[in-house]
Parts: C-alpha cells; structure tokens; sequence
C-alpha cells in the first residue's frame, strides 16, 4: 500500500528542511515527467514528494551579459526557449530543451529534473557540460557548487547527499565568436531517447579555436566529457580535418553498450558523425567560416 | 491516509475536491470529479490522450499530481465547446474524418486549440511537430493534420470579414 506525502514548500528554507527531515524518502517533484512514472512503478512507496516548483530560486530564469545564465532547477522547457534574450546566448541550450519530449513534455520537463534523474541519455547534460554549466546545490548546512561534468556518478544516480538539493544551474555569459550545438540520433523524428547525442562549444579568434569542449550522451554509464577532443580543438585552426580529429577522439572515448536501441559499434560510429557535425554547426553560430 | 484538499478552477468554474497525494490529476478529472473527457492511454506521458491546458500550457494530465491543481486552471476537452455548438476544430475533425475509434481525439483538439491559440496560421510542419506528443493509432495523422490546417483558414477567414 502507497502512503505518500505530498509537500509544496514556498521557501527554499522550508524546501530545505523537508529535505532534512525525510532524507532518502524525499523525493523532488519539478515536471514530474521521470518521478510520476516511477512512484507508478512503486520506487516512492511511503515516500514525501517534494513539490519544489514554488519555491523562488528554482524558478528563477534571469540572463545578464556579465553573470550569464541563471537557470533554476524547476524551470520547464518551455519557458527556456520562449524567452528570446536566452534563446539568443544559449543556441546550444535550447537545441536540447526544444526536443525533450514533445510540446507536452516540454509544458512541465525541467532542465533540473534531467540532469538530478541522472540518465546516460538524458539530452540536456552534454549540452551543459559543453557550455560549462555549474550546479548550485543547497542543504540545510549550507551552499555548494559542482560542475555539472561531475554531477552524474552512475545511471540514475547523482552526487548530492539525500538531505540536498539542487537550487539552479549557472552557464556562464557565452564568450565573444562563441557558439554551442547539441545533436542526437533517434530512429523516429520527434519523442524517442537518443541512441547516441553530441554537445559541443567552441570558441573562435584568429581563425583558430581558442576552446572547444565535446560531451556525449548514450555512450557511457554517465554522460561523458571527452577532455581530449577538447585538446585537439584548442589553439588549432578552424578546418575541417582538425574537427575531423576531435570526432575521433569523440569516437574513442565512447564507451557504449549493445542494447535494443543500437549496438555499440554503431554508437561509436554516431558519435564521430554527430560530433563532427554538431561542430560544423557550432562553428557557424560562431560566425566562423570553415577552411 | 491522508487526503488533500484541492481548490481549482475546471473550464472556467471553480472547482474542489479531496485527492490522495498519489493519484495523478487524470484519475481525479475521470474518477473523483466524473469529467471521463480526457482519455488514459499509456499513463506515462507518451501518448498524449490525457492532454490538458494547465495554467495556459497543454500538460499530460498522467504526469501532473492532483495536488498540483491547487490554484491552477485547467481546461479539459469538456471546455473546449460553447454549449451544444462545437468549437471550430471539433467541426473540422467531424468532417474531415480525423477520428476512428476516437480515444486520441480529445488530446489532438485539446492541443490542436493551444498550437491554434497561439500560432493561428502554423505550417503543416509546425502542426506536425506541436503535435509529436500525441499518438494516434487509426487515421495516419494526415486527416488531423489537415483538419487543423483547415480550422486555422476558417479562423483566418472569419477574422478577416
Ligand atoms: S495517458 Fe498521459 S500521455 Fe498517455
Ligand atoms: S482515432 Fe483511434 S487512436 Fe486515433
């Protein structure tokens, strides 16, 4: 028999202190897109959902030229790529938050909520590796920050303590001749779970990529920032045959599985044209040209 | 167990009622307040059968907690009809045949009416993908596509004279 507790704390404080009271028990709901699906599959028996959406911080969406990007935790999709100044500066973000699901999903779906459900295909992660992306998280002992790269330690697992938190997420102003892109390969054209999926930034000056950054998803246990196609981008001219090399090394750090889905052969393959491609195209929202 | 005490407004009247913290707002809208409108389909967010508007935005309704309504809005199929006359769309799928067994029809007009609330003259494109969450498994989507494509040039037109 289900006894669950439903909470709808309107301060982070009392948020907070919910959290402490019930531990592992509570659970966090935003869009309720992974957690009503589980408490049907009978993970939450005698648990406290946690209704966060009311909460100010992590319903915050504020954008400034000099702090970036404020994301709060429970902001739904929509709301992401309904605000123009956000869908201007994060290209890369809203590639992910406008194919999350369908125009349902997206009504109640939150960028929070896919990274804390910690899936290795979750679509929003690579994204926010690729653009730096910082975790605030907040327990009733205090505040602390994580970079989102470390934020998933196992499929479906994250690293926040039980008595945690996660208030928002923090992209930092995208730099000058900056531009991000996220792609994925599903069978189907909308609504379907990436077989494989490819975040990138990169930073243009001088014809050369200043920084470059490559994260993938569906192709480790957790979604995966792949340090040295990052080195084979950074300081070397914008051509062709140097993204080339980072799709490679995209393609090696994978480390996928066989399931119903695709095979790992074929994941690995995905990952060197998705990479490749999701790099030409970063390149171009850059204002970049292609040698 | 304890039972929740919910105050809402349902296609436009005010509405309460008692909900265990669990149960979804579809198994309220059905089996607490009688509106059987909305349809369950996979109740897991795929399908799109129990599409309802919640506070302007088109939400499966199995993936909403009752306890959510408490001071939203909600618009469900029932409130899409003035009366006995039909809204234009529910016209336009009669007539164009966009419905066979009929259980995904609901959903299709609910978020059909928010894309046309929004966008009044979308491409098939665009009606394709606003529609990506709803399944249909009798008509091939083409007569709901073109249905909606249909109301929106009438809409056109009647605003237009
Ligand atoms: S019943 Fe809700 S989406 Fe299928
Ligand atoms: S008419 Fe039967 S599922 Fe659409």
């Amino acid at each position: 028999m289900h006894s669950v507790q439903y909470h709808r704390p309107v301060t982070l404080d009392e948020c907070l202190r919910l959290f402490d009271r019930f531990g592992k028990q509570a659970r966090a709901l935003a869009g309720g897109t992974d957690l009503l699906v589980q408490m049907r599959a009978g993970h939450c028996r005698n648990g406290a959902v946690v209704d966060v959406k009311h909460v100010p911080e992590l319903n915050e969406l504020r954008f400034g030229t000099s702090d970036g990007l404020t994301l709060g935790a429970a902001v739904p999709c929509y709301r992401i790529y309904g605000d123009a100044t956000v869908s201007r500066a994060y290209p890369g973000l809203i590639d992910t938050v406008s194919m999350i699901g369908g125009t349902q999903i997206q009504g109640r779906a939150s960028v929070g909520g896919n990274l804390c459900n910690a899936a290795p295909s979750a679509d929003a992660v690579p994204a926010l590796i690729a653009l730096r992306a910082v975790c605030r998280i907040a327990s009733v002992r205090g505040e602390r920050e994580l970079p989102v790269d470390q934020f998933c330690i196992a499929p479906g697992r994250n690293a926040m303590a039980d008595n945690e938190v996660l208030v928002s997420l923090h992209v930092p102003p995208p730099p000058e001749h900056s531009g991000a892109c996220y792609l994925r390969f599903i069978p189907r054209n909308e609504m379907d779970i990436a077989v494989a999926g490819a975040g990138v930034s990169v930073t243009l000056g001088n014809g050369t990529f200043r920084d470059g950054r490559v994260a993938l998803a569906s192709v480790a246990p957790t979604p995966l920032l792949v340090e040295k196609a990052g080195v084979a981008l950074r300081g070397q001219p914008v051509e062709h045959e140097v993204i080339a090399r980072a799709a490679a090394a995209a393609k090696a750090a994978a480390r996928p599985i066989t399931d119903m889905r695709g095979t790992a052969e074929y994941r690995k393959h995905l990952c060197e044209v998705l990479t490749r491609r999701a790099l030409e195209k970063a390149v171009l929202r850059a204002g970049g040209t292609l040698a | 167990m304890q039972s929740i005490h919910v105050r809402s407004t349902i296609n436009g009247q005010p509405a309460e009622f008692l909900c265990e913290p669990r149960q979804s707002l579809l198994e309220v809208l059905r089996d607490v307040l009688r509106l059987t409108g909305t349809k369950e389909g996979c109740n897991d967010g795929n399908c799109g059968a129990c599409t309802v508007e919640m506070d302007g935005r088109i939400v499966p309704a199995c993936l909403v907690l009752g306890a959510e309504a408490e001071g939203a809005e909600i618009l469900t199929v029932e409130g899409i009809a003035k009366g006995s006359a039909l809204h234009d769309l529910q016209s336009a799928f009669l007539t164009g045949a966009a419905l066979q067994c009929g259980i995904c029809t609901p959903g299709f007009i609910v978020a059909s009416k928010a894309l046309l609330d929004q966008n009044p003259n979308p491409s098939e494109d665009e009606i394709r993908l606003w529609l990506a969450n709803n399944l249909c498994r009798c008509t091939g989507y083409d007569k709901i596509v073109r249905s909606v494509q249909a109301t929106a040039s009438l809409c056109r037109e009647e605003s237009s004279t």
